[in-house]
């Protein structure tokens, strides 16, 4: 069992790699990949189950279509590459060849988001929720830290259907205790408590939001953290509660602003408990070259930003 | 192949063609041209050589089959039709909203159909990966599948084509449909395809050519690819509407359903040919 000390940064890259080792002793288990193992961490499988590993070359298309055609004979194929390859060259043949018959396909999404960091636009995916959340019965998951990403890595085994993982390159804290953490699809949590606004996160925007409610309580004012790791289905519960005893949410993703988390918070809210819903994101705009924690401070997605944006919403209460 | 098993096959590829002509006709839509062409291999297919079992579609260890041409649909639920997975009343349904015959196979509607298929070139690689589940297991099933010659075209048949010959999927046969049109007219004049033998024979394929609508050539064909260390491809030339005097070598009739004269002639034509067998 691989355990994450509470605190210590590590990838969920590598976490994905680590958990298809730690539960490939499944049978059922084939992993993909387009000539990114080392990058993906599936290397971490091949060493312990080399014969059940197949390297597909520089062709995300095909290998997607490979994964339906082992998932439609029994196998639970995981297919890897990098976000932007996987969610984007591939989107048609995910829709069409996994989507579409609902088969029983993992994709595993590395390096999402601007935090590919030094590769720049071409490379940074931030699109990747908003494609995989239109397809009818997709599951999207976007964990938080090494603990979560391992136990999302187990749910998805366990469920039978199409899943889409997302992880990042750069190392995040570990948030969760290995031993205790219990993931769920499609459920939210909780964090930590909070009345006067919520802040919503995903994927390694989790831990920017806890320290953003930091900065904000020594300011007086008590924000309530929730981790959205599933994005589809969404906890429209949890939502609906923090906007009923908060009034105001903040969404926190390393996204596109459109089509993401954020959206996926408004359209839950609207129709139930529309309140303010204010997005840090990436705002419609490309990445470019760079280290990835500067990268972040550029595109606006740091705790000290969703704290000023907590503040407006706060604020917007009232009008 | 005896004489006689021969005009049973022929026979039956005649009624595949009527049963498809008959839902293109109702639905007043659908794709006659590519169905017509590849009734005689259906037939072979399904009727003479694949190890399939009406009575239990999700057979573990049954041999698969992937259209993926597959708007050429109507061939192939008549074909699952008179093999008896369903009744051939249901072929009057196609494309009908209340029907579980779509205007492209769904596997998780029709008994029989072992993939979804429709966009094109996504076909070719599901049965690769149907042909590498199989090796991973042990199992002896085969995998065929049939693509357009317009079909070529698309990246993904190449990706598909490097990926079966890295893998030695010697358990994966191809056809591909060979009547040279597509729905914009010659493949050779909207995006040249061709050489198709070369070009998978390079790709490290076990390349076979032959008659598309002679049993005894595709029979040859299959039979050879038993003992092929590499994947198979059968580059089938055929008649795009063919069994259909006005339908056939004709791209008008790609993607467009009979009129009542029309559908009544292609059905006399048809009966005739097989009272002449």
């Amino acid at each position: 069992m691989s355990i994450y000390e509470i605190g210590k940064k590590i990838a969920t890259r590598e976490a994905y790699g680590n958990a298809l080792a730690e539960f490939g002793g499944d049978e059922r288990i084939v992993v993909l990949d387009a000539d990114l193992s080392k990058s993906t961490k599936t290397a971490n499988f091949i060493k312990k189950y080399p014969e059940r590993f197949f390297n597909c070359g520089i062709a995300e298309g095909n290998m997607i279509s490979v994964a339906a055609g082992l998932a439609a004979t029994g196998k639970i194929p995981f297919a890897s590459s990098f976000a932007m390859f996987a969610a984007g060259r591939a989107f048609e043949p995910i829709r069409n060849s996994i989507g579409y018959p609902h088969l029983n396909v993992k994709i595993g999404a590395t390096h999402a988001g601007i935090t590919v960091g030094e590769d720049g636009a071409t490379h940074q995916c931030n699109e990747d929720l908003a494609l995989m959340r239109v397809i009818p019965g997709m599951v999207v998951i976007n964990p938080a830290d090494a603990t979560e990403a391992r136990a999302a890595v187990k749910a998805a085994i366990d469920y039978k259907g199409p899943v889409y993982l997302r992880f990042g390159r750069l190392g995040v804290p570990v948030i969760y205790d290995t031993d205790t953490y219990k993931f769920e699809i499609g459920k939210g949590n909780m964090i930590s408590d909070g009345n006067d606004v919520t802040l919503v996160g995903t994927g390694i925007m989790v831990a920017q939001v806890i320290e953003a409610a930091k900065i904000l309580k020594a300011e007086g004012i008590n924000a309530r953290v929730i981790n959205i790791a599933t994005i589809k289905p969404i906890d429209k519960d949890i939502l609906v509660k923090a906007a009923k005893e908060t009034g105001a949410i903040v969404t926190a993703e390393e996204h596109n602003v459109i089509g993401g988390l954020g959206s996926a918070v408004c359209e839950a809210l609207a129709e139930e408990k529309p309140v303010p819903v204010l997005k840090v994101g990436v705002n419609d705009t490309f990445g470019k070259s760079g280290k990835a924690e500067d990268l972040l401070e550029v595109y606006g997605l740091t705790a000290k930003d969703i704290a000023e944006k907590a503040k407006k919403a706060i604020a917007m209460k009232n009008c | 192949m005896q004489q006689a098993r021969i005009k049973e096959l022929q026979k039956i590829a005649n009624n595949i063609r009527m049963g498809a002509l008959e839902g293109i006709y109702t639905a007043n839509s659908g794709h006659p041209g590519g169905s017509l062409s590849i009734a005689d291999i259906m037939s072979y297919l399904f009727f003479e050589k694949m190890n399939i079992d009406p009575k239990n579609p999700a057979w573990e260890d049954r041999d698969r089959f992937v259209l993926s041409k597959g708007h050429t649909a109507p061939a192939l639920y008549s074909t699952l039709a008179h093999r008896g997975y369903f009744s051939t009343e249901l072929l009057k349904t196609f494309r009908n909203k209340e029907s579980i015959l779509q205007g492209h196979p769904d596997m998780k509607g029709v008994p029989g159909v072992d993939m979804s298929t429709g966009s094109l070139g996504l076909g070719i690689s599901t049965a690769c990966g149907m042909a590498l589940s199989g090796k991973i297991s042990g199992k002896n099933y085969k995998v065929y599948s049939i693509m357009g010659d317009g079909e070529q075209e698309e990246g993904q048949v190449w990706e598909a084509a490097m990926f079966a010959a890295h893998y030695k999927l010697n358990n994966l046969v191809a056809f591909v449909d060979f009547n040279g049109l597509q729905i914009d007219g010659d493949i050779t004049k909207v995006m040249n395809p061709t050489p198709l033998d070369e070009k998978y024979k390079a790709f490290g394929w076990n390349v076979i050519v032959i008659n598309g609508h002679d049993f005894n050539e595709i029979e040859n064909a299959v039979n050879a690819s038993d003992s092929s260390d590499k994947p198979t491809v059968i580059i089938s030339k055929c008649i795009k509407g063919k069994g259909v005097s006005f339908m056939e070598n004709d791209a008008g009739w790609h993607g467009s359903a009979p009129n009542k004269e029309q559908y009544e002639q292609a059905i006399a034509e048809l009966t005739a040919a097989n009272e002449n067998l």
